[in-house]
């Protein structure tokens, strides 16, 4: 497979690639100690077209192709990660699935208002007993007349604070086999008996809020289940579809905070001067540059075969996962690698080092954890 | 107002320039090819002057067949058509024949403005400009920070900085102005933007396209030889000046741009 990529996808590239040097890398550290983006810097966000990458054009959206939409999120992800966060939740998770599933009057209602960055979205499935075992999550909605009432509450939702729209999944009625039936709803920020619970804090990720959600007899419109009834009870396939775009999603972060890392290390390997010369002529320093430019190497085919095959209309679900799996546990031995070549610099604040160092390891267990990865892998590999 | 930009493709600033084995180029192998900053200006005034006269901006490029990234960036930006020479028999051309053959390809198009930049990053040189403005006799006004036009649109005030002064100069249209730094902030080619601009039309025109005589360019034609490229020196290493108070430190340096630099 060849991977010259078309003409405007390498202009994007370098268009998010200015936007990075130009706008976000020196407010990266302002941002990480504020725990907020700056407006200015939302709406140079959606000057760009950043909230409308994967929306269809119909929407109001860019309507990308899978490997331009991972190049957007390699770019980007060569600073501090909750720009990409602020994105990516927003146009991928938080909305995906009423592209997916919804119904035409749903996608003309909110696809355009999230595409073009008014609205931020959100994706609301983990509970606090319910994280890999997604199914297991105790939210209710119960049907009372022309509305429905939800009762509940979700934690570590990404966006939490500045959504709109949140992608909520509850329970809405029990299987023969006894497990939840469960549907998926939109939810508008202000909706009656629905509130933003307690800011979570985080080992990473500052700039990104990600909060708790509570639902006290929250009143939501019959109609705003996703798909309209014919989906009732049929939210967990949805919520399914969502997660697994994102995983090509999440393997690009982690390629492009990756290679940043390689890149910071090559710099300061070149310059760091001791016993008399750049560590870079020291052969233990050499062996870890080597390895990590390799594995990225890897990770980086990996993930365009995968992105391009999903562009050819093809199943990706093996490929996809595989390419999760590989480049964030990849990006967490990177990023230790990159605090051993910096020594006592890589450890302090003044170099964003440490902050990648925390912030990659989140890609190894949000949108589906390493082990899930393994199991739909195995699962592929043994069904008969 | 209509406008016309002309472009050059060059190595990215942060590239890595290596020379290559004949000592009169440079390897291209792993460049990033990026447009002119200096054009970027050119385009960025040419689309804000679009927006408040109308009209149209064209932008044009002499080049291999990958300078279509550029001109497409123009589109990108809010251009709205694109021009490319692409001719193997370019190849190798000095300043004087581009010049010649973007002379060529706006002679027959209605214009009111050409912007290009004041110089190329790469070479160096800044002869394009006021070549093109000779060749198409038009008036030139080089090094240019700040553009206004009168109302009716039909003449153009300018300022030039020169030596730590301003020189403002008035002129008729059409003219050709090559843009200094400090002009303005060119806008980013946005990601709306790059999936318009895939429809915009972008022209290839080659050298008899365009009524010229392929005899006039290329490596062979040139009036200006590379004879040598030669690395700049490695820096030397800094001084530092001694001293046990400020006072006798800041002495020592006055002293020292005196006698050796023989700055002051």
């Amino acid at each position: 497979m060849d991977f010259n990529m078309p003409e405007d996808v390498e202009i994007m590239r370098t268009t998010i690639k200015k936007f990075v040097e130009k706008d976000l890398e020196p407010i990266s550290q302002q941002v990480e100690e504020e725990a907020r983006i700056p407006d200015e810097i939302v709406q140079k966000m959606r000057d760009l077209g950043l909230f409308g990458l994967a929306i269809p054009e119909k929407y109001g959206g860019l309507g990308l192709s899978t490997i331009a939409e991972i190049i957007v999120y390699e770019e980007i992800t060569k600073t501090n990660a909750c720009f990409r966060s602020r994105i990516g939740t927003s146009n991928g998770i938080g909305s995906i699935g009423i592209y997916y599933d919804g119904t035409e009057e749903q996608k003309k209602k909110y696809l355009p208002r999230v595409a073009s960055g008014e609205w931020s979205a959100a994706f609301a499935l983990s509970e606090p007993e319910a994280g890999s075992d997604a199914a297991n999550i105790k939210t209710t909605a119960e049907l009372d007349g022309d509305h429905w009432v939800l009762n509940g509450m979700k934690h570590f939702i990404t966006n939490g604070d500045c959504a709109h729209l949140f992608t909520t999944l509850a329970v809405t009625g029990k299987k023969e086999s006894g497990r939840s039936e469960i549907t998926a709803f939109i939810i508008e920020k202000g909706m009656p008996g629905f509130s933003i619970g307690k800011k979570e804090k985080k080992m990473g990720l500052k700039g990104s809020e990600t909060t708790q959600l509570l639902f006290d007899d929250c009143i939501i419109p019959k109609e705003n289940v996703i798909g309209g009834d014919a989906m009732i009870g049929q939210g967990f396939k949805t919520a399914m579809r969502v997660l697994d775009k994102g995983r090509l999603t999440m393997g690009a972060c982690a390629l492009g905070a990756s290679q940043k890392l390689l890149d910071m290390c090559v710099d300061y390997a070149k310059q760091r001067v001791q016993f008399g010369k750049p560590i870079g002529q020291f052969q233990m320093i050499q062996a870890m540059l080597a390895d990590m430019a390799t594995e990225i190497y890897a990770g980086r085919q990996m993930l365009y075969h995968a992105a391009c095959m999903r562009d050819e209309g093809r199943k990706i679900t093996r490929e996809a996962s595989m390419a999760k799996l590989f480049c964030t546990e990849m990006a967490s031995r990177i990023a230790d690698k990159a605090i051993q070549i910096h020594g006592g610099m890589g450890y302090m604040k003044e170099l964003p080092v440490e902050m990648f160092y925390r912030d990659v390891r989140l890609y190894r267990i949000y949108e589906g954890t390493s082990e899930i990865q393994r199991m739909i892998i195995a699962r592929d590999l043994l069904k008969d | 107002m209509n406008i016309i930009v002309c472009l050059k493709q060059v190595p990215d600033t942060e590239a890595q320039i290596k020379i290559a084995g004949d000592a009169k180029s440079i390897v291209t192998d792993d460049i990033k090819w990026v447009m002119n900053p200096y054009d970027e200006f050119g385009v960025e005034e040419a689309l804000k002057t679009k927006e408040k006269f109308g009209g149209e901006v064209t932008v044009i490029g002499l080049g291999p067949k990958r300078v279509t990234e550029t001109i497409r960036t123009a589109l990108a930006m809010g251009a709205d058509k694109g021009i490319l020479i692409c001719d193997d028999a370019a190849d190798g051309s000095d300043s004087i024949a581009v010049a010649k053959a973007l002379a060529a390809a706006i002679k027959g198009m209605e214009y009111d403005l050409i912007f290009t930049g004041q110089r190329g990053v790469d070479d160096d040189l800044g002869v394009v400009g006021a070549s093109v403005a000779e060749f198409l006799d038009i008036p030139q006004l080089s090094l240019i920070e700040d553009v206004e036009f009168a109302e009716d649109g039909k003449s153009v005030k300018v300022k030039r900085p020169v030596e730590g002064e301003v020189l403002t100069i008035e002129s008729s249209l059409p003219v050709l102005i090559t843009t200094q730094k400090g002009l303005n902030e060119p806008r980013y080619a946005s990601l709306p933007g790059i999936m318009k601009a895939k429809k915009k039309p972008l022209d290839q025109k080659t050298l008899s396209d365009l009524g010229l005589d392929a005899s006039d360019f290329g490596e062979g034609a040139r009036k200006l030889k590379i004879v040598e490229l030669l690395s700049p020196p490695a820096r030397s290493a800094g001084k530092i000046i001694e001293g046990e108070s400020p006072q006798e430190k800041a002495a020592e340096l006055a002293r020292l741009l005196h006698e050796e630099a023989k700055l002051l």
